[in-house]
């Protein structure tokens, strides 16, 4: 279930501070904003919407964080490979510990 | 009486006509095959689909009809009137014809400020004088306030057919590649943000024009490997495919990253749930072209103005038999099926 | 479209299929079960399943809010609505669910004011543009949705709309979980946990599949690198031989859940002692009423509700479907008496009902899917 989709706040209003005007990839809509009422999000921030409700912020440094995770995946395997290519005649290396991923 | 033929079959089994018959997809479709067609168009052969070609004193002449249903009635980038004439000059266009005249019929109702009239009428005009088409005649009836959407216009118009082409499903072979002559998505969702229901604003217009000028270069450039045209309206992308592959029974495969689609439709596509490649088109067409002609077909829709953002979407394959297909970048697939009735929202 | 493009870089596709591929043990087949919805309708989608070694299994769970809803309680809904005067407001996945004199947008066409809404605040908005009619939401959805309608009716009582109603349908999704586990013929290694349904309710309501069932789960975002990500670390788990919650979705779900959401849930509704689920039974404690003090808002006292009970008709395996125990196309009436146009079950109807994914995404592309068939352990 659940349709949500990341948005950007483009405007508060001073008089209705639980509207918000969210931009999502230029397409834009009056979200509530009731549901972060314990840590308001500012102008330029990003939230996750659902049926016109903000559900939660979008944490950047978490996303750049899984960022970083998913392109190491498949580094360790890939190394691997490349050691075998050069043909030494040793033996097969043991599986690296992966990487806190 | 003695020497008639049998009386055709009707395979048409629902009980009331709902909205869905009107839709385009597979309700619509089962309407026209199923109770139109083996009444109607007995003897008529060819073209179930936008226009037909008739003999008319030893002359190919092509006939097409439109009706229009649009609420509301103006949206930013037209209105009904203007859908009315490009509407029937691109289903001629599609069918290889330049559209020289056409007839008007309005159903109005009861009640429709002549303001509001008079403003559909000039659109018309101007669109007619647009495409090139000459108005010839119509005609008008009033209804009770209440029995219709402020109005309903048909259009129906004849074409004179471009020499050289031959289209039809049946000319669809395993190889031809697939042209789409620009972004998918505009009109449907311009309409639907216009209806105000859903309270979205977004900087897009309908992208409702006359065809006929692509139509033409694309004819001029690659002749006889021009296959098939349509123009995706109700329906979609996703519906004018799927009664090709029906028609012809290949295998349809789009690639997805190849579809051009604007930021702000797919953005709107994305908060509502919907496929954009089942929302409505009134200014652009699918052009089935064989192989070898396929850069040709794309260089002379990109030279055409209003042709520069047009693209080789897919290919014809054997397989999958009477299916469309959209291959994702992750070299996975999924069908691409026609919907029952309108694409709606969806939360979940 | 930020947030959303960089998880669906094909690039990290590939990489997360090829550890998937390593991760994957050839002798062993994995099951797999997506709880939500959603993420069955991404699965198909992006055509994840192709991405996949045939060793992987995905198993479509029952959080699908519309599909689980029995028919009875559609007929209620829309006999409520037969009152004239009265706009029946519901979000678009309910229009074409059948109930038995039809579905919502037959009743239209019938000369029901139906309309569609993209949000509950858009139904109140309704209310107040139609003073001298009632409007009357029929209100479906996990733990996701759930909290905006219980802003939705706070908002109501504060600004004193009384032409307004719910038909509260919210349903909670550790029953159903619990139900899928204690079904005598189901064996899953794993789950993919519901990721917007986390951001309300947190990881924690998970804790006990990991340490009671000793099966792992991992909380998911939606887009392709989210689903094959979460793979990934279940894939993990599996081979260590460890069972835990894991958060893959940590950009969006806090641990904890949302506080203002839950409080606002607590506020407007109560537990029903118990609830009807389409093919799962009654379970109790599993769907949300609502709450004393906001009865002027609460449909069920607003009208008179029928209460009734519809049964699926016998060949309809609506039920073994939602519980992952049949595949689609293994229903007798799938694709035949069943299909997105004459739909039986709302399995059929509904975008991310296991049926309707299978009959428009999969069933015809003749890559082998039919062959990759579940079979009850």
């Amino acid at each position: 279930m659940c349709l949500a989709i990341p948005g950007k706040i483009v405007e508060l209003s001073p008089d209705l501070p639980h509207l918000a005007l969210v931009d999502v990839a230029g397409v834009r809509r009056k979200v509530d904003l009731g549901l972060l009422q314990d840590d308001p999000p500012a102008v330029g921030e990003w939230v996750l919407i659902h049926v016109g409700f903000a559900m939660s912020k979008i944490g950047e440094a978490e996303a750049a964080d899984q960022m970083r995770t998913l392109k190491l995946l498949g580094e360790d395997a890939a190394a691997i490979e490349e050691v075998r290519g050069y043909g030494f005649g040793q033996p097969e290396p043991t599986e690296p510990q992966a990487d806190g991923a | 009486m003695a020497g008639d033929a049998p009386l055709p079959k009707i395979r048409f089994r629902d009980a009331q006509i709902e909205m869905a018959h009107g839709a385009g997809g597979k309700a619509s479709r089962r309407l026209i095959d199923g109770l139109f067609a083996p009444l109607l168009l007995n003897g008529a052969g060819e073209n179930l689909n936008d226009a037909a070609l008739v003999d008319v004193g030893g002359e190919r002449v092509a006939v097409s009809t439109d009706s229009f249903v649009v609420t509301p009635l103006t949206f930013p980038g037209g209105s009904i009137g203007e859908l009315a004439v490009n509407g029937t000059v691109n289903d001629l266009a599609v069918s290889g014809a330049r559209a020289t005249a056409m007839v008007v019929t309005f159903v109005l109702e009861a009640g429709l400020p002549s303001g509001t009239l008079e403003a559909e009428v000039r659109a018309m005009a101007a669109a007619s004088q647009h495409a090139g088409v000459a108005i010839v005649g119509g005609d008008t009836k009033v209804v009770e306030h209440g029995k219709v959407d402020g109005m309903y216009i048909t259009t129906t118009g004849i074409g004179r057919p471009l020499p050289g082409l031959t289209l039809g499903p049946a000319r669809v072979r395993a190889g031809d590649r697939i042209l789409l002559s620009g972004p998918i998505g505009d009109h449907g969702v311009t309409v639907l943000l216009a209806r105000g229901e859903l309270d979205l604003e977004a900087d897009l217009r309908s992208d409702t024009r006359p065809v006929f000028p692509m139509v033409e270069a694309l004819a001029n450039a690659v002749g006889e490997a021009l296959h098939w045209m349509r123009d995706p309206t109700r329906g979609g992308v996703a519906t004018s495919l799927n009664e090709l592959a029906l028609d012809c029974g290949l295998g349809l495969h789009m690639a997805e990253e190849e579809i051009p689609v604007r930021d702000e439709v797919r953005g709107a596509c994305e908060l509502l749930g919907l496929d954009p490649l089942h929302i409505a088109n009134e200014g652009q067409f699918l052009a089935v072209v064989g192989a070898s002609a396929a850069d040709r077909a794309l260089d002379a829709l990109r030279s055409t103005p209003g042709g520069e953002k047009a693209a080789i979407i897919g290919e014809v394959k054997e397989e999958p038999a009477a299916a469309v297909l959209v291959s994702t970048r992750y070299g996975g697939s999924r069908i691409v099926d026609m919907l029952v009735g309108d694409p709606l929202p969806r939360i979940c | 479209m930020r947030f959303v493009d960089e998880f669906r870089d094909p690039e990290l596709i590939t990489r997360a299929s090829e550890e998937i591929r390593r991760l994957a043990d050839p002798h062993r087949h994995y099951r797999i079960m997506e709880v939500c919805g959603g993420h069955t309708h991404a699965i198909h989608r992006f055509g994840l399943t192709d991405v996949l070694p045939p060793n992987i299994e995905l198993i479509h769970g029952p959080g699908c809010p519309v599909c689980v809803l029995p028919m009875g309680r559609i007929d209620d809904g829309l006999a409520l609505a037969k009152e004239p005067g009265v706009i029946f407001a519901a979000f678009g996945d309910m229009m074409r669910v059948p109930g038995t004199h039809g579905s919502p947008l037959e009743h239209k066409a019938r000369g029901m004011d139906v309309r569609i809404v993209y949000s509950p605040s858009d139904a109140l908005k309704l209310a107040r543009a139609n003073p001298e009619k009632h409007v009357m939401f029929f209100a479906i959805g996990f733990e996701t949705t759930a909290p905006s309608t219980a802003l939705t009716l706070m908002r109501a009582e504060s600004e004193g709309i009384r032409n307004f109603s719910v038909f509260c349908n919210h349903v909670t999704i550790i029953p159903a979980i619990r139900a899928i586990l204690d079904s005598p013929d189901m064996r899953i290694d794993a789950f993919i946990g519901p990721g917007h349904v986390s951001t309300v309710i947190g990881c924690r309501p998970y804790e006990w599949i990991a340490r009671d069932e000793g099966k792992p789960i991992v909380v998911s975002g939606f887009e392709p690198a989210d689903l094959l990500q979460s793979i990934v670390m279940l894939l993990r788990q599996l081979s260590e031989g460890t069972a835990r919650v894991e958060n893959q979705y940590r950009r969006v779900v806090p641990w904890e859940g949302n506080r203002a959401a839950l409080a606002a849930m607590a506020q407007t509704f109560t537990l029903r002692p118990y609830f009807e689920w389409r093919g799962l039974g009654f379970i109790s404690q599993s769907a949300l009423g609502i709450a004393d003090r906001y009865a002027a808002w609460d449909a069920e006292r607003v009208f008179q509700v029928q209460g009734v009970r519809v049964t699926d008709p016998k060949a309809a395996q609506c039920g073994e479907v939602l519980k992952g125990v049949l595949k689609p196309v293994q229903c007798k009436l799938f694709g035949k008496e069943c299909t997105p146009e004459r739909p039986v079950g709302a399995l059929m109807v509904s975008s991310e009902g296991s049926c309707a994914a299978y009959y428009n995404y999969e069933h015809r592309k003749g890559t082998g899917q039919a062959s990759r068939v579940a079979t009850p352990a």
